[in-house]
């Protein structure tokens, strides 16, 4: 049996594969914006998922510590911890900021949390050991083992890398002890300390005479932080989260989600707008690729009307012709599919947000390609058909 | 032939195309084995240590002012004075306190006087009751020989009472007015005590870290005008984290970092461990003393402190990013078949370098994964680096 496939493409096999390469490119685009679409989900969830907690306790009638501020006394967790069924309650601290080392300046977002705690994986180094000044960082903030970072008053030394540590914003986090974290959130800078302090000094109801201790009092007060933006709960085994967290709301008028409804939080609501622009354009984008593609293979076959005329005329049979042009379209597709996957596999790392390329998503694409080519060619074989042999040697 | 040739060169360039991507998506794609790093259980002398920050302070200092309300006259030292033991450094307005001290001078000579007086009085007296005492007598021997009569003998006796109840009162003026002198004397004293109270004294040898005051200030008792440290006993007071505070002791070794020399290590030693934790921030207060004070350091200065722990023998360690949680249990990952599987551990010790002794669940002969570039879970494929 003749491929007339194989022998068309092979007789203009460069053609044929740039314009595969060129649709690959386009499906390349569509394949990324769903991994960006992805990535600001998976962005989210990430948190919640190294996190570990069953149960997330923030301030009362707030929606923290993301989505709105939240701040909680650091001694509460052991209020949590006397409630029934909790087998553990971690104090956290969170705290967006831009840090820079060297001429390197990044977005990050510090997690102040007990080392001891919080074990996670690393790709370098060590966890942090020391109770001050040392911190592990996400691979993304570009900082090495041994950087010595300035974040306000003191030096934190990089002791450890992870990977794929993100906030829900996509910052890489910094993990450093929570004490200094809460130092951070708190500590102003030494002009604002000293103009504070003229003005408690100058103030006679808190700097009387005759008891100078009062001032003393105050400042320590005023210019120390025991506020922490979460505790994360875990649960004994075959607790009831939602019972849990009510009690916690019950006994300690504090707000407390389970996980699944922090999860509800962080995607339907904080990155709810973005992942909707995204997902928005990813449709249009799937649409135009599809189009654009679809009239490609139409035009290729346009192109081959009057060759496909001359083998009407010496007798091919319609079967072989159609197949041939639907064996191109979908070679077509597959040369644009492969193109493609490569071009995403290989320019996603690239992108400075985080992107996600599901098996799923890169096989759904593959099926939406091969649909849309096969369309595509039911269009040039109808337009193959139609056309007279005559026409092979009219004008 | 030659469309043959053609043929089989596109078919397997296609072929090694295919095979080339799906290798490349199976190495870098979902399906691809996790690449770890490893390492193995060693065995070593570990030395545990305890980090902290504090400040440096005075073990004494004191402060300095007045016991009265007052106007501060002269102050003779400033900041950064050395002084002495009881060395006079400066002194309260006494107002009139000088006067009222005159007064009760003179007050103690006029009671001199009076008592002078009072004794000449009962001098009077009792020669006066001599007198009246003979007379008695005299007449008493008259009246046996019947030569007065009887009423003048009686009148001589009560005569001599009546004397003798004058030099009675007259010892008890006397007595009165020894009393006013001893009082006018304690007077003087207690004018004078307060006066002396008046001079700010130093206690102790030392140094002098603040003047809070200056000459013609009004003071409230209370107050402090002057601030004294004994910079012998500078020391740094630490704060440690509770969890692991049980081990220290008095005389640990310690390693210091001021926050004024911070590339320089000075060595210390443990010299009191506070009776009282902070139940807020859950540290407790360790003291570490200098081997050797450092010159001009402040009062006040950040400093980082290492305490050393007494060394563990020939403690099992592995490196501390191996520990992991997985299903909330802690321990390691190990390679087994070039599978993930996780055991669970149990920890002693930890170092600040990074080393975690294993007292149970892993053998020297397992492969444990240190470093990873994901998260593991059970039985995924591992690639080892």
């Amino acid at each position: 049996m003749i491929s007339l496939a194989y022998r068309d493409v092979s007789n203009s096999f460069g053609r044929y594969l740039l314009t595969g390469i060129g649709l690959g490119l386009l499906i390349g685009v569509t394949l990324t914006m769903a991994g960006v679409f992805r990535g600001m989900v998976d962005d989210g969830k990430a948190l919640l998922r190294y996190a570990d907690a069953d149960i997330w306790v923030v301030q009362q009638n707030t929606l923290g510590p993301f989505a709105e501020p939240s701040s909680l006394p650091d001694d509460i967790y052991r209020g949590i911890l006397a409630i029934n069924g909790i087998r553990r309650a971690t104090n956290v601290a969170y705290l967006t900021l831009e840090v820079s080392y060297g001429n390197h300046s990044v977005r990050v977002m510090l997690e102040g949390i007990d080392a001891q705690q919080n074990l996670m994986h690393l790709t370098a180094g060590r966890p942090v050991m020391q109770s001050h000044y040392e911190l592990v960082a996400d691979e993304r903030s570009g900082f090495k083992l041994g950087d010595r970072i300035p974040i306000h008053r003191h030096d934190y030394e990089v002791v450890g890398l992870t990977r794929g540590m993100r906030s829900p914003s996509g910052d890489p986090i910094l993990f450093l002890p929570l004490k200094d974290a809460q130092e951070i959130q708190f500590l102003k800078d030494n002009d604002a300390v000293f103009r504070d302090r003229a003005q408690l000094e100058a103030n006679p109801k808190l700097n009387p005479t005759g008891n100078p201790a009062l001032l003393n009092a105050v400042e320590q007060s005023l210019f120390s932080n025991h506020r922490v933006n979460t505790v994360l709960v875990q649960l004994m085994p075959g607790a009831n989260p939602r019972r849990v967290a009510d009690d916690i709301e019950k006994w300690l008028r504090l707000t407390a989600y389970p996980k699944d409804e922090m999860e509800e939080i962080l995607i339907g609501q904080l990155i709810a707008t973005a992942s909707k622009q995204i997902g928005l354009f990813l449709v249009i984008l799937t649409i135009v690729s599809a189009a654009i593609v679809a009239l490609t293979i139409y035009s290729m076959t346009q192109t081959k009307l009057k060759e496909i005329a001359v083998l009407k005329l010496i007798g091919t049979r319609n079967g072989l012709i159609s197949r041939m042009i639907l064996l191109e379209a979908i070679g077509l597709g597959l040369i644009g599919f492969l193109t493609g996957k490569l071009a995403v596999t290989y320019w996603a790392p690239l992108f400075p947000k985080h992107i996600v390329l599901l098996m799923d998503d890169t096989l759904r694409a593959l099926l939406i390609t091969m649909i849309i080519c096969i369309l595509a060619s039911f269009a040039g074989i109808r337009a193959a058909l139609r056309i007279p042999p005559g026409s092979a040697i009219g004008g | 032939m030659k469309t043959i040739n053609h043929r089989l060169l596109y078919l397997i360039i296609i072929v090694v195309i295919l095979i080339g991507i799906i290798t490349l998506i199976a190495m870098k794609g979902p399906l691809a084995p996790t690449t770890v790093q490893i390492t193995q259980l060693k065995q070593s002398d570990l030395k545990p240590a305890l980090f902290g920050v504090g400040t440096v302070e005075a073990q004494r200092s004191y402060t300095i002012g007045p016991v009265r309300t007052g106007k501060l006259q002269q102050l003779l030292v400033d900041h950064g004075d050395k002084v002495i033991a009881g060395q006079f450094l400066g002194q309260m307005d006494p107002v009139d306190l000088k006067d009222r001290l005159q007064s009760a001078q003179l007050n103690i000579e006029k009671n001199e006087h009076l008592v002078e007086a009072s004794q000449a009085r009962l001098d009077e007296a009792k020669s006066r009751y001599i007198q009246a005492k003979h007379e008695d007598k005299r007449y008493r021997d008259l009246i046996k020989k019947k030569q007065v009569s009887r009423e003048l003998a009686e009148a001589k006796a009560t005569d001599a009472i009546a004397a003798f109840e004058q030099v009675r009162a007259a010892e008890a003026n006397l007595e009165g007015a020894r009393h006013d002198l001893q009082r006018t004397k304690y007077d003087l004293k207690a004018i004078q005590a307060q006066l002396d109270d008046l001079q700010l004294i130093s206690p102790a040898t030392g140094i002098v870290t603040a003047r809070e005051a200056e000459p013609g200030s009004l003071i409230v008792s209370g107050t402090t005008v002057l601030r004294i440290i004994d910079t012998t006993t500078l020391w740094i007071r630490v704060r440690v984290e509770q969890r692991d505070s049980a081990a220290i002791t008095t005389g640990l070794p310690a390693k210091i970092y001021l926050r004024s020399q911070q590339d320089k290590a000075l060595s210390g030693k443990v010299a009191r461990i506070e009776l009282i934790a902070d139940n807020l921030t859950e540290e407790r207060w360790v003291d570490v003393a200098f081997t050797q004070i450092p010159e001009g350091i402040a009062i006040g200065t950040l400093a980082n402190v290492t305490l050393y722990l007494p060394v563990v023998k020939q403690a099992k360690w592995l490196p501390a990013a191996a520990l992991q949680h997985h299903e909330r249990k802690t321990g390691v990952w190990l390679v087994r078949d070039n599978k993930a599987h996780f055991v669970v551990v149990k920890t002693g010790t930890r170092t600040l370098d990074g080393k975690i002794q294993i007292l149970s669940g892993v053998t020297a002969d397992d492969i444990v994964v240190s470093y990873t570039s994901k998260p593991l879970i059970e039985g995924q494929r591992l690639k080892v680096k």
